[in-house]
């Protein structure tokens, strides 16, 4: 029973979308805690509107709302079900500033619901900048010189009282959105004007620029008692100026002394002693690296990205820990789940060394800034664990997925030696493969340490990888055994030795077999082995004694690969399935083993599978742990791109694959082998070329007609696809696609606008199963991650219906399916043409099992294992339709990424989702616009359309409903001439590039709410529509891309009010 | 050079020379610490030992001259997974393979020192023999580890003559530290507080305690076994019997508890790091403690009568600190002046000098 007996019911805030700067760890949290909770015998209830999350299942929580994370929403959830308490630091900022709204207005004391963890006042304190410098002031701890301003001009003021360059961070704004570093009058003005604008109480702090200290972190957890611990120590390799999550992170700290470490760990333990915290906090400070002298950054009063990432590097469940303390526990009286005899009250020694990698969406953005600073812009983040700081660094850079297998860009080669030492200078995501590129070229670290202020411990340690692979290169052949063991001891892989050697990678295998130079198996155990462990948690070596342990079941064992780092296209969703997927298999009694490297994920907790692996997700990685486990099978549906990609290694390993063979996922892959499945079939596609060079490409368009979509194969959430409408579409388009070594040809297809239709689908070899059919919002040309889905279908005819059915049925069963497929179509001139297809889980299997109530996962991974879907309780064909209607929205990070085009198309560019829920569908697109935080202007209210030629026939009707409903419209001359001559009333407004005042100034003053603008063709920034968007995105103003986004706009303004909205609690449905 | 690491049970681990080359024999011992080599290497008690670091990357941040915690290092062996071949740090003045060498620590890198301290933890501290010989006669080198056993340790790490150390800024009183292999952060913990220290050699009598006009004793950590000091518990149950204030630490905590009847085992792997969780009893909270001993004080041996038991180990509930009955007297099993580790507990010296008196 919980220590506070008067708790029984409990409700848990969620942190809403993934959104750079609070992704994935939140599920990790969020999963854990309701575990927690459950554990002790409490009725949870759940709010998030994210629908990709595990949290949101009804096996984690006993009531779940997948509902808008916002004061009327969640006050109805209290009102329905009436929790006694509410836990409120498990579910990000987002949760966190909810439930202290919630508490603030009064909402919380009126139903009686209790703040479980840590006070209000003490969430305040530490939230609050000028609050939380009272407080450190009061005890004594020294934070970097800084104030508190509400306006442009004091911040101006405090500048230059205390001299530039200064930081700018905006007060309650996730990952310092908004922030940065003012090197003169100018750019604070503009920093602190957007900071300010962006900040939820309008306030900033100005502080003293302490670029270049270290930067050190630590995670500690406090309880009611008093107790207080430090669970894990990190230390930035990014000096401070680049914010923690966008910075190389090692854990423990690698480069501080005895007494400056404990100098630290006192401070954080008095601050939080402080505060009155109850539950898990971050702490970070900045140290000066030639002195003692140091200061607080800031603190975290509740679980955050870095409480993941301590969790995974030590195996000390800070989450779970953190919510039975907020049920009153002390910490001695919660048990170390990893020894099983200690109690949860010790701090976590570790035995190896831990990296974080942040992984950037530049690959995608490739416009974007790559420059990093105080706002974060990382997406995700991979995690390593060695032995050594160099085995460390290899293997998190592996587990990238940026394909690079080492600490080199091949980009880098080609520059002159000035040119990189130009490039040390500059923070951005390339600055570690130009720091290893500089130590080739023969800097010191000292030099190195002068221009980066990384540490030149670290610096050596890039040495000795760049002085091993010079080593490894003068063998010119066959390394001798020394060299070898010492370069597979730093984790270089077999591949990237056999590149330098000049071997082939399958020699180096032999070879260092034949040494005996094979990887072994450690656990991770919080304790460096000072008790015995109970955890199958493990990280490879290649040295010494093999930990990983039979557990003698004799069960079949399934290896199931995750999907690694999340990043745009690859999001949370393919964590849900490879978890749903380990937990449908523990049920048909086989023994599940992961293997995965992202430190955010619920799949990386050690007690999801019977056995986790920390590794990069390669084909020698996972080999190694193949050759150890001997899996009698394994999954790659659930992971992604990431785990599909090894499906064919997996298979010249001798794996079994279990459902759709290598093979499979090659003939869907493969352009002509898949023509030839469609003509069998008798399937409709667009026509299509497959090409290679940008020549084939102008060939292909020519042939097929403007417009025409290009892409490469083998990619994900549409990377580098595009719609061109002209030759020089084609050339740009080309250009950008050939940055990246392509393996695999470029697709050139012909552009069908109609209306798309996705289904999942689950195949045994004979019988389909449907759950639902979905229709985008936008028409086809917005890639489907992007647009806003909604099942079930509007209106779509039985024929068609049964056209999908068949379709789909047929591509499974020539595809040689077993397990689930994705596909998506185009209803077009009446007819179905398939777009795309992929024998795989896609990222909406989370939304639609939700929605529909068939457990597809669960399923596919029963057909998987040879069951048959019509033993099954869910039938075949098409299953029977909700009688509710789900909007999927996506959600975006644009304000976190300057430089990148807002504009939808064929790429994918939305970081997270939100579903609506409701009875009918203007309900449900109402209550996806609010989850998305998107909102809909009002009466009296003021929009601004400006749209391109082929869209201005159709603005005209869309037009008239805003006007209709009291929106004063603005248009640009060409659209405002449309629209008056069709009888709308519209004021012109000047172009950006015209004479002010114009378009910006309108922006920029804040009167105006909405802006739909549909982008030109073509990428150029200098375009006013590029601008006229970003703007928008800087000024927090809904900016609408696609005609039909602006449409489901107003059909929600027309037939749903907000009031009319209640919450659904799903696990009802 | 290639060096070698034979353990009592017949183990052995090869790695590569560092620090000196001479053979050693030594009991092995694992500490879980994560920084703080140096003020380990200079530890006293870990006289006659040779430590395997668990942490794998050791030596990060060099060596210098502050970080010293007594004279001169006594670890004999020092056995670890890495070390850094320079340190990196503002204090840094040396790289600690050299410092080793300088010392004639022999060591040993590239062992698998998680697997070594999975020997230790499930067979208990042994001893081993640090070597760099290319062959030897592991019989022979089985025969020597059995003779071997730490003795006599503290008369070797005593100084041979007493010390003054001032109070920092004003002086309000004048302790006498009983140097059984004390740490000179614990000296610094009561000069920081006030206090004027005069350490004295482990064997001087109670009577010239007594007669020094000190205002409190301090019986310091040390070394070895801590039966095997029988004139030293004598002398100490004399100033147990007067009515000066007492506050032992580690082998001091352990002889003052033999001197008033109790009785001290061996721990199978012992206590060393930074991470131990003690519950104060009379707090009742839990603190995270720096210790190093292989030996404890049975707590059902304590007379109740004499004394109770006022700290206890959360992770396997052995006595950490005993109060007792007589006034102004109080012991701990682990280490309030830290070094290395967590200061969490460093109050307790304020109650020791509350018991002098307090603030006067």
């Amino acid at each position: 029973m919980p220590k506070y007996n008067d708790v029984k019911k409990v409700l848990v805030l969620g942190s809403g979308p993934i959104v750079i700067g609070q992704a994935a760890e939140f599920d990790y949290a969020g999963t854990q805690a309701c575990r927690a909770l459950k554990e002790e015998g409490l009725e949870v209830v759940l709010v998030n509107s994210n629908p990709a999350t595990i949290m949101t299942d009804k096996d984690i929580a006993d009531h779940v709302y997948i509902e808008p994370l916002n004061i009327p929403s969640v006050t109805q959830v209290i009102e329905k079900e009436r929790p006694d308490s509410i836990l409120p630091t498990l579910g990000g900022q987002t949760g966190l500033n909810l439930a202290m709204a919630l508490h603030e207005n009064g909402t919380l004391e009126k139903y009686g619901v209790k703040l479980l963890g840590t006070s209000p006042e003490s969430i305040r304190k530490a939230e609050d900048r000028q609050g939380f410098k009272d407080c450190m002031e009061s005890i004594g701890q020294p934070c970097v010189t800084s104030e508190v301003v509400e306006s442009v001009a004091d911040a101006v003021a405090f500048a230059e009282s205390i001299g530039y360059p200064v930081i700018v961070r905006p007060a309650y704004t996730l990952g310092g959105t908004g922030g940065g570093i003012a090197y003169d009058r100018a750019s604070l003005e503009e920093i602190a004007e957007r900071g300010i604008n962006l900040s939820r109480v309008g306030q900033v702090l100005i502080e003293r620029c302490i670029s270049g200290w270290k930067e050190i972190e630590f995670e500690v957890m406090r309880d009611s008692v008093g107790n207080v611990i430090t669970i894990c120590s990190m230390e930035n390799i990014d000096p401070v100026g680049v914010h923690t999550g966008d910075s190389i992170v090692v854990a423990p700290t690698q480069t501080l002394a005895n007494k400056e470490f404990q100098m630290l760990r006192s401070a954080a333990l008095e601050i939080i002693s402080a505060l009155e915290i109850e539950g898990g906090c971050n702490v970070q400070f900045a140290l000066n690296p030639d002195s003692y002298e140091y200061a607080v950054i800031e603190v975290n009063p509740r679980v955050s990205r870095s409480s993941a990432l301590a969790s995974k590097a030590t195996g000390y469940p800070i989450a779970k820990v953190a919510a039975k303390v907020a049920l009153g526990y002390a910490l001695d009286e919660i048990p170390n789940a990893v020894t099983g005899v200690t109690k949860a009250c010790f701090e976590p020694t570790i035995d190896y060394c831990v990296l974080k990698i942040p992984r950037l969406p530049f690959d995608k953005f490739t416009t974007a800034s790559r420059t990093l600073g105080t706002q974060m812009k990382a997406t995700g983040e991979v995690m390593a664990i060695a032995n050594s700081f160099e085995g460390a660094v290899m293997k998190a850079i592996r587990s990238l997925e940026l394909n690079v297998r080492a600490l080199k860009l091949d980009k880098l080669e080609g520059l002159y030696t000035d040119e990189i030492e130009e490039l040390l200078v500059n923070v951005t995501d390339e600055r570690l493969f130009v720091v290893a590129e500089a130590l080739r070229r023969g800097f010191s670290p000292q030099k190195i340490n002068s221009i980066t202020k990384m540490d030149v411990w670290f610096l050596d340690g890039f040495k000795r990888i760049i002085d091993m692979e010079e080593e490894l290169k003068r063998c010119k052949g066959e390394p001798d055994e020394d060299t070898l063991r010492r370069a597979k001891e730093m984790c270089f892989a077999d591949s990237y030795i056999g590149t330098l050697c000049g071997m082939e990678q399958s020699a180096v295998k032999r070879l260092r077999e034949r040494y005996g130079i094979v990887p072994a198996f450690k656990m991770v155990d919080t304790c460096a082995a000072e008790f015995d462990a109970q955890t199958p948690y493990y990280y490879s070596t290649y040295d010494g004694e093999n930990e990983a342990r039979e557990d003698g079941s004799g069960r079949k064992k399934v290896l199931v690969l995750g999907s690694g780092p999340i990043r745009i296209g690859q999001g949370i969703e393919f964590d849900y399935c490879s978890v749903h997927s380990v937990w449908a298999l523990k049920k048909l009694g086989c023994e599940t083993i992961i293997v995965n490297n992202n430190p955010e994920t619920v799949s990386t907790d050690f007690d999801v599978a019977d056995k986790l692996y920390f590794e990069p997700l390669t084909a020698e990685d996972v080999q190694n742990i193949v050759e150890q486990e001997k899996p009698w099978g394994a999954v790659v549906q659930f992971g992604g791109q990431t785990a599909i990609k090894l499906a064919k290694a997996l298979t010249d390993m001798g794996v079994r694959i279990l459902g759709t063979s290598s093979d499979g996922v090659d003939a869907a892959e493969d352009r002509e082998r898949f023509d030839e499945i469609l003509q069998k079939c008798d399937i409709p596609r667009a026509k299509g070329r497959t090409i290679f060079t940008t020549q084939e490409a102008l060939d292909a368009a020519h042939e097929l007609g403007y417009p025409v979509l290009v892409r490469p194969s083998y990619v994900l959430g549409g990377q580098g696809m595009e719609i061109a409408y002209s030759d020089r579409n084609i050339e740009d388009f080309m250009r950008i696609i050939n940055m990246t070594v392509q393996e695999h040809p470029i697709l050139v297809d012909q552009y069908l606008m109609g209306r798309e239709l996705e289904v999942d689908g689950v195949f045994d070899g004979e019988d389909i199963l449907i759950p639902g059919i979905m229709e985008h919002v936008e028409r086809a040309g917005v890639h489907s991650g992007d647009s806003i889905a909604v099942y079930p279908p509007l209106h779509l005819e039985q024929k068609h219906r049964e056209l999908i059915l068949q379709h789909t049925r047929n591509m499974a069963k020539h595809l040689g399916v077993i397990g689930l497929i994705n596909a998506q179509y185009i209803l077009y001139q009446d007819d179905i043409y398939v777009i795309e297809v992929n024998p795989r889980s896609s990222r909406t299997i989370p939304y639609i099992s939700k929605v529909t109530g068939v457990p597809i996962i669960d399923i596919a991974t029963k057909v998987m294992l040879g069951e048959k879907l019509k033993d099954m309780e869910y039938g075949t064909g098409i299953y029977k339709e909700s009688s509710y209607y789900a909007v999927k929205a996506p959600v975006f990070s644009f304000e976190k990424l300057t430089d990148v085009d807002t504009g939808l198309g064929p790429e994918m560019k939305s970081t997270g989702e939100v579903l609506g829920l409701a009875e009918t569908f203007p309900q449900a697109l109402l209550k996806a616009f609010k989850g998305a935080g998107l909102k809909v202007p009002k009466s009296g209210g003021r929009a601004i359309i400006t749209v391109k030629d082929e869209d201005k026939e159709e603005i005209v009707e869309i037009a008239r409903g805003f006007e209709e409903m009291g929106v004063e419209l603005f248009a640009t001359a060409g659209t405002c001439q449309v629209l008056l001559e069709a009888g709308v009333k519209c004021k012109p407004v000047a172009r950006v590039s015209e004479a002010h005042p114009n378009i910006s100034d309108m922006i920029a003053s804040g009167t105006v709410d909405l802006i739909i603008n549909t982008p030109t063709h073509g990428r150029r920034h200098e375009s006013d529509g590029f601008k006229i968007r970003r703007m928008a995105v800087e000024h927090s103003v809904a900016c609408v891309t696609a005609i039909d986004t602006a449409r489901a706009m107003l059909t929600v303004r027309e037939s749903s009010r907000s009031e009319d909205l209640r919450p659904i609690d799903i696990t009802k449905i | 050079m290639r060096a070698t690491l034979i353990l009592a049970n017949g183990a052995v681990f090869q790695g590569e020379s560092i620090g000196s080359t001479e053979d050693r024999i030594c009991e092995m011992v694992f500490n879980t610490s994560m920084a703080g080599y140096q003020e380990l290497l200079t530890d006293p008690s870990y006289a006659g030992q040779g430590v395997v670091m668990t942490y794998p990357l050791i030596g990060n941040y060099g060596v210098n001259s502050e970080d010293n915690e007594s004279r001169q290092p006594w670890v004999e062996a020092l056995v670890v997974r890495h070390l850094s071949p320079r340190g990196s740090n503002f204090r840094c003045e040396g790289d600690l393979g050299s410092y080793l060498k300088e010392h004639h620590i022999t060591g040993i890198q590239g062992v698998d020192t998680r697997a070594l301290t999975k020997i230790l933890r499930s067979q208990g501290s042994m001893n081993g023999l640090l070597t760099c010989a290319e062959h030897f006669n592991v019989q022979e080198v089985l025969e020597k580890l059995k003779a071997y056993s730490v003795q006599g340790a503290v008369a070797r790490v005593t100084r041979q003559a007493a010390e003054v150390f001032p109070a920092f800024e004003k002086e309000r009183y004048h302790v006498a530290m009983m140097d059984y292999g004390v740490k000179g952060h614990m000296i610094e913990c009561l000069q920081k507080r006030g206090c004027k220290v005069t350490v004295l050699p482990a064997f001087t009598s109670a009577e010239e305690v007594l007669a020094g006009g000190y205002d409190g004793v301090m019986l310091s950590n040390g070394p070895g076994d801590p039966a095997e000091n029988a004139e030293i518990i004598r002398e100490i149950r004399k100033l147990y019997d007067s009515d000066i204030p007492l506050f032992g630490v580690c082998l001091g905590h352990q002889l003052l508890a033999l001197a008033t009847g109790a009785k001290t085992g061996r721990l199978a792997y012992g206590h060393r790091g930074g991470n131990h969780p003690v519950r104060d009893l009379e707090r009742g909270r839990v603190f995270i403690t720096s210790q190093n001993h292989g030996y404890v004080v049975l707590s059902e041996t304590v007379d109740p009568a004499v004394a109770e038991v006022s700290h206890v180990n959360v992770n396997d509930g052995t006595c950490e600190g005993l109060k007792y009955k007589r006034p102004r007297c109080f012991t701990t099993q682990f280490h309030p002046e830290a070094n290395a580790g967590p200061r969490d507990t460093e109050y307790l010296f304020n109650r020791f000098v509350e018991a002098m008196g307090g603030d006067r």
